[in-house]
């Protein structure tokens, strides 16, 4: 990983210092409407979440499962824009200090402009990019434009990635590297796979200090169990479905006792 | 350099593999896989005898002067891989990529079908090689295209109607993504078209590219020389890349691709995808693309199941963006008025999907004139678009209706 000031991974290496690990929470832009998302991110930092992945509504999300799609195709239909998820980045840094990334499918950034969409991200106090569609092997004008601006930019590490990939996965990241739980799509799990933690001492065995485990996590004692062996756990489809059952009451429950489980796992450093 | 040459992954600027990391040990796989069965004798010989003994090859190319007379008297040539079994062009890419997973050793494929086309053939092969067959096609395509999903169930296929975003084609193909994703272990995916990430592009292409093979000999045999021009119907674009590829450095060989015109290109109801588009990303590729200003896929139209696709295969792109091949729309009228031609002169009921071929050519054959010869593609017949022309020409009496 290359050297940086990166606040994602300062605020990842924080947390293990004080005998836990992250909690990152995710949550489209848009839904159920824009203002309710950014009281909704808000709500998630001030309940203990410690890093903030939005999400922007794309038509063709192959990477997510049923919650989240209809969250998404959702926020859509009511009319999201991509500067809507510049807004909404530039609306959450003003009110909480968590680093905020922002989750995207690659297409509509090509659509933006890279550079353009990595200025505006800067400039609203975004702290990067997280790509589930794109590959550094393909992220030429990403690297580029992440280079120039400092944004983080977290790259995929899966169960079946190579040990080669899983090296290029580490190298290119900055922030942390997305490790995928388990084969398959975002949604909650009743055991989050123990091909996690085999791919968690993979990736240590690669170089990587800064590793967050995500897809399938939706309870506090998998975020303890996760964050055993893993830097930062990330939780998605639960906080959604929470949003949109409960709203903001009961996903501020689901935000604080999630965190509950991400505190006191071993002695502080 | 020769343009037949180009494997991928990229054409140009077109094409790569904008795909999440957990399928890239699969393509990678798939990658390595095929390119030991290409240097290997035992697998052509394999794929050539089940072509021989089973679709049905080489299929044969028909003069249509009847038709033709309505083309400026061109001298009009069908290639006829509406005679293949399972009555179209997939069936072509899907033996050779059902051979590909036996060679691997996964037990389970899976598809995504528009037309049914696809699915219908793809379920074939998974039959005749004993494997588990998931097909996954649009909500709004199982309807109009009933008699598809009967076949691909009596052939004994799972058959999931999609019922998120467009219920569509597209949708078709994000589920079957997400399905692979998750089962990637035991399970191979047959892709239907030359679209994409790599290595499907160029593989699809590949086990494609025997139409133009035969075509272009076929066509020498007949009349001498080559034609002056190729058409087919462009959706994603398999059928158009298996009969252009023969006839890429052909340089004196024009090449046409007509896209779905639906209500018309000027309409916001079309899939003329190369006509109306711009580049972008779409399953795994850059190519041209109906996007709205935030790179949001646009629901594309048309009369045509297998046309009805907002994306085309990277190699075409590449080939329209060096000028190599022209690309035009046809309006689902000029494309029903085709296939009531070329039923009414020749006795050949073609898909609806390469109606839109014919159309072109009609207007080609005028522009090139009566010394011209056109080769085209009928990549498929028009039984399953039985009851869609039915309604359009109102052909279907009360009685027949409720059958």
């Amino acid at each position: 990983m290359t050297t940086t000031t990166s606040t994602v991974e300062s605020t990842i290496a924080s947390r293990r210092q004080q005998g836990g690990g992250a909690l990152i929470g995710y949550l489209p832009v848009g839904f159920p409407t824009l203002s309710e998302s950014i009281d909704a991110a808000v709500a998630l930092v001030a309940g203990g979440v410690d890093i903030l992945e939005l999400g922007l509504p794309y038509s063709d999300p192959v990477m997510d499962g049923p919650v989240i799609q209809a969250a998404t195709q959702q926020a859509l239909a009511n009319g999201f824009r991509l500067r809507h998820g510049i807004e909404a980045v530039a609306a959450i840094t003003a009110q909480v200090d968590a680093p905020v990334l922002v989750m995207t499918y690659w297409n509509p950034i090509v659509q933006y402009g890279v550079d353009r969409f990595a200025d505006d991200l800067h400039s609203a106090g975004g702290a990067g990019l997280i790509t589930p569609d794109l590959i550094p092997d393909d992220a030429a004008a990403w690297f580029a434009a992440s280079d120039r601006t400092g944004l983080d930019r977290v790259f995929l590490a899966a169960p079946s990635s190579s040990d080669a990939r899983l090296a290029q996965a580490v190298q290119a990241s900055r922030g942390f590297v997305y490790a995928v739980s388990t084969m398959g799509i975002t949604g909650a799990r009743s055991d989050v796979d123990s091909a996690a933690r085999v791919l968690i001492d993979r990736l240590r065995a690669v170089g990587s200090t800064s590793a967050c485990v995500g897809l399938g996590i939706s309870t506090p004692s998998q975020v303890r169990e996760i964050l055993g062996y893993a830097d930062g756990a990330i939780v998605g489809s639960a906080l959604v479905k929470a949003l949109a059952e409960g709203g903001l009451p009961l996903l501020a429950v689901l935000a604080r006792d999630l965190a509950a489980g991400a505190r006191d796992i071993r002695p502080a450093v | 350099m020769s343009l037949k040459a180009e494997a991928g992954p990229y054409f140009g600027d077109f094409g790569g593999r904008f795909v999440p990391e957990s399928l890239v040990a699969a393509l990678d796989e798939l990658t390595n896989e095929y390119a030991l069965a290409r240097s290997d004798p035992a697998f052509a010989a394999e794929l050539m005898e089940l072509h021989r003994t089973y679709t049905g090859r080489p299929s044969i190319i028909t003069e249509v002067p009847r038709f033709a007379a309505h083309a400026g008297g061109a001298r009009v040539i069908l290639k006829r891989e509406d005679l293949n079994h399972t009555g179209s062009h997939k069936i072509n890419n899907v033996l050779g990529q059902a051979l590909l997973t036996k060679r691997i050793g996964k037990t389970r494929v899976i598809a995504e079908t528009g037309a049914g086309q696809h699915g219908v053939a793809t379920a074939t092969a998974a039959a005749l090689f004993g494997l588990d067959c998931v097909v996954y096609m649009g909500e709004v395509d199982t309807e109009r295209q009933a008699l598809n999903v009967a076949r691909m169930r009596l052939l004994g296929a799972e058959v999931v109607p999609v019922t998120t975003g467009s219920r569509t084609l597209k949708d078709a193909i994000n589920d079957a993504m997400r399905d692979w994703v998750t089962n990637v272990e035991n399970t191979n995916y047959i892709f239907g078209t030359v679209a994409g990430p790599h290595p499907f592009p160029a593989m699809v292409r590949d086990f494609q590219k025997i139409i133009g093979e035969e075509a272009r000999q076929q066509v020498l045999d007949l009349t001498g020389r080559l034609p002056d021009a190729v058409t087919a119907c462009v959706g994603g674009g398999s059928n158009a890349m298996g009969i252009f590829h023969a006839f890429l450095d052909d340089a004196d060989v024009a090449l046409y691709g007509y896209e779905a015109g639906g209500d018309g290109a000027e309409t916001l109801r079309h899939a003329a995808t190369i006509t109306k588009g711009r580049p972008g990303i779409l399953h795994g590729a850059r190519s041209f693309l109906l996007q709205d200003e935030d790179g949001q896929t646009v629901e594309s139209h048309s009369i045509s199941a297998g046309l009805d696709y907002p994306g085309v295969g990277p190699e075409h792109s590449w080939l329209a963006s060096i000028g190599r091949a022209t690309y035009l729309p046809i309006t689902d009228a000029e494309a029903m008025n085709a296939l009531r031609l070329l039923s009414r002169t020749e006795g050949i009921i073609p898909a609806i999907e390469s109606a839109h071929a014919l159309a072109g050519t009609l207007d080609l054959g005028k522009r090139l004139g009566p010394d011209s010869t056109i080769l085209v593609n009928l990549s498929g017949r028009g039984d399953k678009d039985m009851e869609t022309a039915g309604r359009y020409f109102d052909l279907l009496d009360k009685g027949a209706a409720q059958l």
